[in-house]
């Protein structure tokens, strides 16, 4: 079997991509989905320049179940490569189909046909269009194994920043979310949630509910069904206060998180991540640090909703859910049923930025809809829900020795991240990770999360191998296997902490050598792209030049998202008050090939600002039972007064495969934040968040 | 039964007396714009304007805005009569998922109201109650910013 693009690879046939329909339109069916990431407008450039029509005549449609391609989950930043890719070969395929049946139809070759906006042009005059010849069984196919897509210097609607085919809505308030699913009949339904982690609902008392009301009870998940929001709101409240719930202190102290995962760690599954050992000469001395950062949440702003609805012994369910056909395998394995009874569809959410509630609550609803066969239900989780019973990104403790020769140069690094797994995403075990299942009568078992393979990235050691040219170097993890708050993947996963580790230990050892940071590293760097990325944020920011203002402070960020994808650096400049704001950033990256230039940008800047936010404010707050941090007020993000300017570069390299450009930029940006705090106040940040409490332990 | 001005037409309802204002936007009213993001007054996602001024359709009973004009993301302008600000959001691309968009647009709506040319520090202040998770503050600014210039 020939291999082919991305995800064409496991989903060969053309017409699971794409259709032509003869009043002149394209549909293109990527698996991949929409979380505001502005995928569906890249992908639809990608399908517009292969086929050579204009870009107003391609939509992009909703992944659902059976007939997208099974992308797995759109995450990693991934989408552009292996969905972009597939659909690069896939376009370019169909359109050497169409002018091979018009070519022999006509009598002309190929090659003295062109395509304009999908009409085929001969020597003599138009021959045809994709729109005359519309024939879906022409792309009933599996691709070729050669295809041959559109050179970098031809290219004409790909490299360009078209504007984003779904900010229009977004602008004037359409019903684009799955949260504005109105069907007809439809129920809105909530759940009442346990007041601590693991508890068991051992009464419920009757008594009348508002809006005549349903409950639905299964074991421990509990949820109520009303006709209006009000309703369903009213009667949730007056549900809970009729609950009694069997409780106990399951989780550690807050305040020694660092010692319960150290103390975690010696119970936990501890491996190899890599490991080097070249000649170095002797070390003249060695640092050993530590670093540690809390648990995150994924905070999106919008609640996590799904709407579901059975017929008979099928059942259908709306999700903003990152990989439709791994949470139509969970849900099956919850209802015990064949994943061909569901159906899941996917509707644009809020920003997820990993693995939130969305999954969650589409078990919830589809729990809650059984109870009323026919009718649609819509189930919205609360903020509290949200923030508090999502999964989160895990507390994480990182230990770093590292050797300097006698002219301060970087010769040996030994680390060990400890953290628990960063993926408990749905379809990937026997048993269902949606937070139900463990809740119902006949419960299914939490298993700890697991990591990806370092071959897909890693998850908490995602990022922990250093660029940097070190001649003898050992990298371990340990995975905890006991988890006290479900944990699974959140922007970067591990790369948030790994990457401050090595650039807080790099600005360290630079100014023990009595080197600029930035020469220091550009030292230790073969890699010209890295380099470059470097180079380009120095100049923007004006590095060699910058005047040293007393309370203010620059640092340097630099990474390689997962060692093998998007190189981004960032300069964070930070003023030192009461406690540290980030007032600029400067921002170089270097994707690849860049589909629409602006939107990168948008991501890039996206992901630094997350990054800011993570590294000033952001912080899960718990007691034994439960999460307490379940509003604004308890789990704060950067806000519009504290949000930095920020400049960007992006270097663009059409010639060159891409790489995504999601998550590349937000831990170069919390190790730039941490530089500059250390060049503002002398003092190096060992804890996030950099909190004056934190900082104060620094 | 319940009376007011939404987006320039009179509507009259018969709603229970405590139900918010933004359950009666979103339920039998029929819009989508406004959102529900924390029921709390804690992020914005709700923001309408009431007599024009910024407020939270979570906690605000529909009964208090009796007789009075209520403007939501859909009143401000449609795709072919934008409203500036509307325009200039596009023109920026300003926005990633766009959930935060609805609220924030309405309060850049009344600042400009009041301020057709603010600086950057005021436009900040009258967008802080209102939360983005995808980092698209500074597209944001340089779009009201923008609007504010071209309804000069």
């Amino acid at each position: 079997m020939h291999r082919l693009p991305g995800n064409l690879q496991t989903n060969r046939r053309l017409s699971q991509w794409l259709a032509i329909h003869p009043e002149g339109r394209v549909t293109i069916t990527p698996g991949k989905v929409e979380l505001g990431q502005g995928i569906l407008t890249t992908l639809s450039q990608i399908a517009a320049e292969e086929l050579e029509v204009d870009l107003a005549r391609i939509e992009a449609r909703p992944a659902a179940t059976p007939d997208s391609p099974d992308e797995g989950v759109t995450s990693g930043s991934l989408s552009t490569q292996d969905s972009g890719g597939a659909l690069r070969h896939a376009c370019a395929a169909a359109r050497a189909i169409f002018l091979g049946v018009v070519a022999q139809r006509v009598g002309v070759p190929v090659e003295a046909i062109s395509v304009e906006d999908g009409i085929f042009h001969g020597p003599a005059g138009p021959i045809g269009s994709y729109w005359s010849l519309a024939d879906q069984a022409l792309l009933e196919c599996e691709a070729p194994a050669e295809a041959r897509p559109r050179a970098p210097g031809e290219r004409r609607i790909v490299g360009r920043s078209i504007p984003r085919i779904d900010l229009p809505d977004k602008v004037f308030g359409a019903a684009r979310y799955v949260h504005d699913l109105r069907l007809p009949g439809m129920l809105h339904a909530r759940v009442v949630r346990p007041p601590a982690r693991g508890a068991r609902l051992v009464a419920l008392r009757d008594g009348p509910l508002p809006g005549e009301a349903r409950v639905v009870r299964d074991g421990s998940f509990l949820a109520v069904l009303a006709a209006t929001e009000w309703e369903v709101e009213a009667a949730a409240a007056r549900l809970a206060a009729r609950t009694e719930w069997e409780a106990s202190d399951t989780l550690p102290e807050q305040a020694l998180l660092a010692d319960w995962l150290r103390e975690a760690a010696t119970r936990g599954e501890r491996s190899s991540v890599a490991s080097r050992a070249e000649p170095a000469p002797p070390a003249a001395q060695t640092l050993r640090r530590s670093f540690h950062r809390p648990y995150l949440a994924h905070a999106s702003i919008a609640p996590s909703c799904a709407v579901a609805r059975w017929e008979g012994e099928r059942v259908e369910v709306f999700t903003h859910s990152q990989g439709p056909y791994n949470l139509r395998a969970d849900l099956a394995k919850t209802l015990r049923c064949d994943p061909t009874l569901i159906t899941v569809r996917h509707r644009e959410g809020a920003g997820c930025y990993g693995h939130n509630g969305a999954d969650d609550v589409a078990l919830d609803a589809v729990l809650a809809a059984r109870a009323v066969p026919g009718t649609p239900v819509r189930l919205l989780w609360s903020r509290a829900e949200e923030l508090g019973w999502s999964p989160f990104s895990p507390a994480m403790l990182v230990d770093v020795e590292a050797d300097l020769d006698a002219a301060g140069t970087l010769i040996g690094w030994r680390s060990h991240i400890v953290s628990n797994g960063h993926s408990s995403r749905p379809g990937r075990d026997a048993v269902p990770t949606l937070l139900a299942a463990s809740m119902l009568a006949t419960p299914f078992p939490v298993k700890p999360s697991i990591n990806p393979a370092m071959a897909a990235g890693g998850g908490a050691p995602r990022n922990a191998v250093p660029l940097y040219r070190i001649p003898a170097m050992s990298v371990e993890t340990t995975r905890l296997l006991e988890m006290p708050l479900r944990t699974s993947a959140l922007r970067g996963l591990g790369a948030t902490l790994n990457v401050w580790s090595i650039e807080s230990v790099m600005d360290e050892a630079a100014a023990l050598a009595g080197a600029d940071p930035l020469d220091y590293r550009l030292r230790h760097l073969e890699d010209p792209r890295a380099v470059a990325v470097l180079r380009r944020a120095a100049d923007l920011a004006g590095w060699a030049g910058r005047a040293r203002r007393e309370g203010w402070g620059r640092g340097i960020g630099f990474a390689r998202y997962k060692n093998t994808g998007a190189w981004a650096a960032v300069i964070a400049e930070v003023e030192a008050l009461d406690r540290v704001l980030c007032r600029r950033l400067w921002i170089a990256g270097d994707v690849g090939e860049a589909v629409n230039p602006d939107g990168v940008l948008n991501q890039l800047e996206g992901g630094a600002i997350h990054g800011a936010s993570v590294a000033l404010l952001e912080k899960v707050r718990f007691d034994r039972r439960t999460v307490a941090s379940d509003h604004w007020e308890g789990y704060p993000i950067l806000r519009f007064s504290e949000v930095p300017k920020v400049e960007l570069a992006l270097i663009d390299r059409p010639e060159e495969a891409f790489l995504g450009a999601g998550e590349a930029s937000m831990a170069p940006a919390i190790a730039a934040i941490a530089g500059g705090i250390t060049e503002a106040l002398g003092i190096r940040p060992r804890q996030l968040p950099f909190t004056p409490e934190n900082l104060a332990r620094a | 039964m319940l009376s007011f001005t939404l987006n320039g037409a009179a509507v009259t309802l018969d709603l229970p007396e405590d139900v918010a204002l933004l359950h009666a936007l979103r339920g039998p009213l029929g819009l989508s714009g406004p959102r529900f993001g924390c029921g709390n007054e804690q992020c914005g996602a709700c923001m309408v304007l009431v007599e024009g001024e910024p407020r939270c359709a979570c906690t605000l009973a529909a009964a208090a805005v009796a007789g009075k004009a209520v403007v939501t993301v859909e009143g401000l302008g449609t795709p072919e009569a934008p409203h500036p600000l509307q325009a200039a959001f596009l023109a920026e691309q300003a926005g990633q998922c766009g959930y935060c968009l609805s609220g924030i647009l309405v309060s850049a709506a009344a600042l400009l109201a009041r301020d057709p040319a603010p600086g950057e520090a005021t436009i900040r202040a009258a967008l802080d109650p209102h939360l983005c998770r995808c980092g698209s503050h500074n597209r944001i600014l340089r779009a009201v910013a923008r609007a504010a210039r071209e309804m000069a």
